[in-house]
Formats: structure tokens, C-alpha cells, sequence
């Protein structure tokens, strides 16, 4: 579904990405594992083209992206940090995606009870919390029923209510064939939702397979003490 | 250009309704209003409407452009995980702010004209007006640069505040320092160069000269209506302007298609 082939990237004299290769399979949960500035974020902008690689290549569904941009019909994305024009309301942007892709899809109600959002619609985003404007975030993402959905800290920022109504969506999405990938520093939610697993260190990919394999290399049952162990392996 | 109008519409519905603008809209009618009330003569104000306008665009101009690219930041990543390209989504972007600037400028300014009606001096309003819009697209270009150049947003809108001092205020300081050290010698086509280079002045001559007082400016005010008064100096002044918009226009879409978000 998306190959990643010797991908580098710097940012002035520091090498985010060293040469990474990467598998992600579809119709599976992949969650990019690592500690702060490993380089996560930054293979999943390459992927969607936000960040510009120095080396290497692309294949998304296919496609190879370089200066593509057609290939972005098939992703939903749901970033970390909301912020939306401050005088628009939730329909008005939600048309100007519609507009702009040429859709005649409509909201999905279930993403409106779940995140109880119905009486949120007509306001102007400066008026929404923060946590409003992260379900407006999922709400977009899911928009146009893309096939490959990439959910940047999902739960953060979310009521308990809204992350678990949300960790079922996700289970949803993967059981309809998607293909979904996601970084967390929620180490349960990754162990409760993904299938696979990329793990990044210092820019480089230590370890990618099924979290089952990596929990069981480890002899650990919890995601977060095998990780902790594979850090300490890892010379700093 | 279907995305770039489709993007360019959403942005005007956003901005127009923004507060910032609408207080914009307010004070250019205020002062237009005031000045048509105590003058009580149409070119009058309108060449007083042209020291505020001078100086009041660039300004806002400037500073509201980069604080608007940089608050929509997260908004641009959004939209850049969507099929389109960079390019629509910058000129859509350009568009959206500076038509609803240069529009709040425009309806401020032409309303009390029209309650007044000194239609005698509509030539002099329009060009007043066409200045003042250019004006406007120069200086959100430049915004536009400054911004994408810069992620740190207090280094951006520091760097704006100071394009703004040089160019409409330091530049005239050193321009009249030139003239005084160099008096000696013979300046006027030097000294044509340096407006040539500055859109703040270049805007001011321009208004200037139409307005007829050259004259006050001497021997030096002669030669710039010898040069901006004939087709081929208004033809190059005109040039400069447009110039003055395309080339950090383009520099900065250079780096925004390059960009790292």
C-alpha cells in the first residue's frame, strides 16, 4: 500500500531521516513508534507531501508522489494541532473540501453522535474549544471515506468519552479495509489498536513488524516495558 | 485556476467578516468623512487622504499579511493534505487577503466622496484609489515573502515592521541625506533611480504629479515631470510597481512549493 525507499531528510545540519525503508501493509493499523524528534511526524509529512524529502522515494497506492498531488484523493488526515479560519463554521469548511474535491459526500451522522458535534455546526471556529476543534479534525479526516487515513496523536486532547467512541471508529475503518496509520505516545492505545508496528530511533527504523513478534522477541506483554528494553539495547 | 478561485472564495468569506478588516473599512471611511467635512474641498482631502494612505496601507498591509499566513499555518497543512497543488492553494490564499484589503480601503474611501459629491476630483479619487491598492498587493507580497522565508513569527513580524520603516519612512531620510552630501553635484536622474527603487515614493510622485504642484518641488520637481509626466516614464513607473508586487510574489511561491510544514 505505501513503500518507502531510502528516504532522507535534513533539517539544516540535522539528519531527521537516515536512509528509512519502510512496508505499509494494507487494510492493517500501523502505528510509527519513537521518542521526540526521532522523525515520526516527519516520515508521515513526507508521505503526505507536506515535508519535502531530500533522498529517496515514495509509493503510495501505487503512485510514486514526487510533485503529485492526485494521490492525496486516497488519504485522510487528522493532525495533531487544530486551527481552522476563525469566521468559518464547520459546514462552510466542510463544503470548501467538498467543493474543492468535487464531492457530493454528505457528513457521516455516526461521527456527529459520537462526538455529540450536531449543535456545533454553525458557530465559527473561534468560538470552539480545543477539543471540538479535534473532533472537527476527525470528522475531516473520515470526510471522504478515503482509503488510507493517517491519524497524527489521535486521542490527545479528547474527553474520555470522545477517545473511546473514536478508538471504535478506527477499529471500524480497519475491519471496512482500510488502511490506517498513526503515531502516539500512548503506548496503550498503539498496543489496543495496531497491528503492526514501525519503531524509530534517532532516524532509523530499529524495528518493524507485528506487535505480537516484537512483544514476543521481548518476552514483555506490555508495549511500553518492550519498547523501554529495546531503547536500552540501542547505544544512545 | 478552478482551485485557486475555489480556495480564493472561501478565504474572502473568512476575511470579510474578520473584525481587523472591518475596523480597517471603518477608519478609512472616518477619515475620508472627516477630511471631506473640514476641508469642504474635495482635492483638499483627497491629497491629505494620500499622506494618510501612504503610509497606513504598507503598515497594515504588511502586518496583517504576516500575521495572517502565520495563523494559518495549521490551516494550510490541512489543505495541503488535500489533492491540490501549493500553487492554487498560495495564490488562493494571496487573493483572499489582499481583495478584501484593498476593497475595505476602496468603499471606505469612496462613500463619503460619493455623500459629498465632489465628482470634479473622481479622476484624482481613482488614482488615489488604484495607489492605494497597489500599495496594498505590494506590500501583502512582501508579507507573503517575509513569512515563508521565516518560521518564527516574531522574527517575521519583526522583519515586516522594519521593511515597512525602511521603505516608508528611512528610505526618505536617506534619500535627503544623499542630497545633502552630494549637492554639488548633479542629482536629478540619481535621484529619479532612488524613487524609481521605493514603491512608497514612486506611489507618492506618481499622485504627486497629476496633482499638478509639481512645480513646488523646483527644479528637481521639473525633470520628474518631464520623466513621469510623458508615457515613457509613466510607462516605467508602472513597470516598477507591478515589479514590485510579481517579484516577491514569486520568490516567495519559489519557497512555499519548497516548504517544509
Amino acid at each position: 500500500m505505501i513503500s518507502i525507499f531510502d528516504l532522507e531528510k535534513k533539517f539544516g545540519k540535522l539528519e531527521i531521516l537516515k536512509k528509512i525503508n519502510l512496508e505499509i501493509a494494507e487494510g492493517k493499523i500501523t502505528a510509527i513508534v519513537g521518542s521526540n524528534g526521532s522523525g515520526k511526524s516527519t516520515i508521515m509529512k513526507s508521505i503526505l507531501g507536506l515535508v519535502k524529502p531530500d533522498r529517496g522515494e515514495i509509493v503510495v497506492d501505487g503512485i510514486t508522489i514526487n510533485d503529485n498531488y492526485s494521490y492525496r484523493e486516497k488519504i485522510g488526515y487528522m493532525p495533531q494541532i487544530a486551527r481552522y479560519p476563525d469566521n468559518l463554521s464547520i459546514i462552510e469548511v466542510v463544503s470548501m473540501l467538498k467543493d474543492l474535491r468535487n464531492s457530493e459526500l454528505e457528513i457521516n451522522p455516526e461521527i456527529l453522535d459520537a462526538f455529540n458535534l450536531y449543535s456545533e455546526l454553525e458557530k465559527p471556529f473561534r468560538t470552539l474549544s480545543g477539543g471540538t476543534k479535534q473532533k472537527v479534525n476527525v470528522l475531516i479526516a473520515f470526510l471522504f471515506n478515503p482509503k488510507i487515513l493517517f491519524l497524527d496523536e489521535p486521542t490527545s486532547g479528547l474527553d474520555p468519552v470522545s477517545s473511546s467512541n473514536f478508538k471504535d471508529m478506527i477499529r471500524n475503518e480497519k475491519e471496512k479495509g482500510k488502511t490506517i496509520v498513526l503515531t502516539s505516545h500512548i503506548m496503550s492505545d498503539i498496543q489496543e489498536l495496531a497491528d503492526d508496528i514501525a519503531f524509530l530511533i534517532d532516524g532509523k527504523i530499529k524495528f518493524n513488524g507485528t506487535i505480537d513478534s516484537f512483544l514476543f522477541d521481548r518476552r514483555e506483554e506490555s508495549l511500553e516495558r518492550a519498547i523501554a528494553r529495546l531503547m536500552t539495547e540501542v547505544p544512545a | 485556476m478552478k482551485f485557486i478561485l475555489k480556495i480564493f472564495k472561501y478565504e474572502l468569506n473568512n476575511i470579510v467578516r474578520s473584525r481587523w478588516i472591518i475596523f480597517y473599512a471603518i477608519f478609512f471611511l472616518a477619515v475620508s468623512y472627516a477630511l471631506f467635512s473640514f476641508t469642504g474641498d474635495g482635492s483638499k482631502a483627497i491629497l491629505s487622504l494620500m499622506d494618510i494612505t501612504i503610509i497606513i496601507i504598507p503598515l497594515i498591509s504588511v502586518i496583517f499579511g504576516t500575521i495572517y499566513l502565520y495563523n494559518s499555518r495549521e490551516f494550510m497543512e490541512m489543505m495541503l493534505c488535500q489533492p491540490i497543488d501549493r500553487r492554487s492553494l498560495f495564490f488562493g490564499v494571496y487573493l483572499g487577503t489582499g481583495v478584501p484589503l484593498a476593497g475595505a480601503f476602496a468603499f471606505g474611501t469612496i462613500l463619503p466622496f460619493i455623500f459629498f459629491g465632489s465628482f470634479n476630483q473622481l479622476g484624482l479619487l481613482l488614482l488615489l484609489i488604484v495607489i492605494g491598492i497597489i500599495l496594498t498587493f505590494i506590500f501583502l507580497s512582501i508579507s507573503f515573502l517575509i513569512s515563508v522565508r521565516n518560521d518564527d513569527k516574531v522574527k517575521g513580524l519583526g522583519f515586516s515592521i522594519l521593511v515597512w520603516l525602511f521603505l516608508a519612512i528611512i528610505y526618505d531620510g536617506i534619500v535627503l541625506f544623499v542630497t545633502y552630501f552630494f549637492q554639488d553635484y548633479p542629482l536629478e536622474k540619481p535621484m529619479l533611480v532612488l524613487s524609481l527603487l521605493n514603491p512608497v515614493d514612486l506611489g507618492r510622485i506618481m499622485f504627486l504629479l497629476k496633482f499638478d504642484i509639481s512645480a513646488l518641488m523646483g527644479y528637481t520637481g521639473a525633470v520628474f515631470q518631464k520623466f513621469f509626466g510623458t508615457d515613457f516614464g509613466i510607462g516605467i513607473s508602472s513597470l516598477c510597481l507591478v515589479l514590485w508586487i510579481f517579484i516577491p510574489l514569486f520568490l516567495s511561491l519559489n519557497c512555499f512549493k519548497r516548504k517544509n510544514f
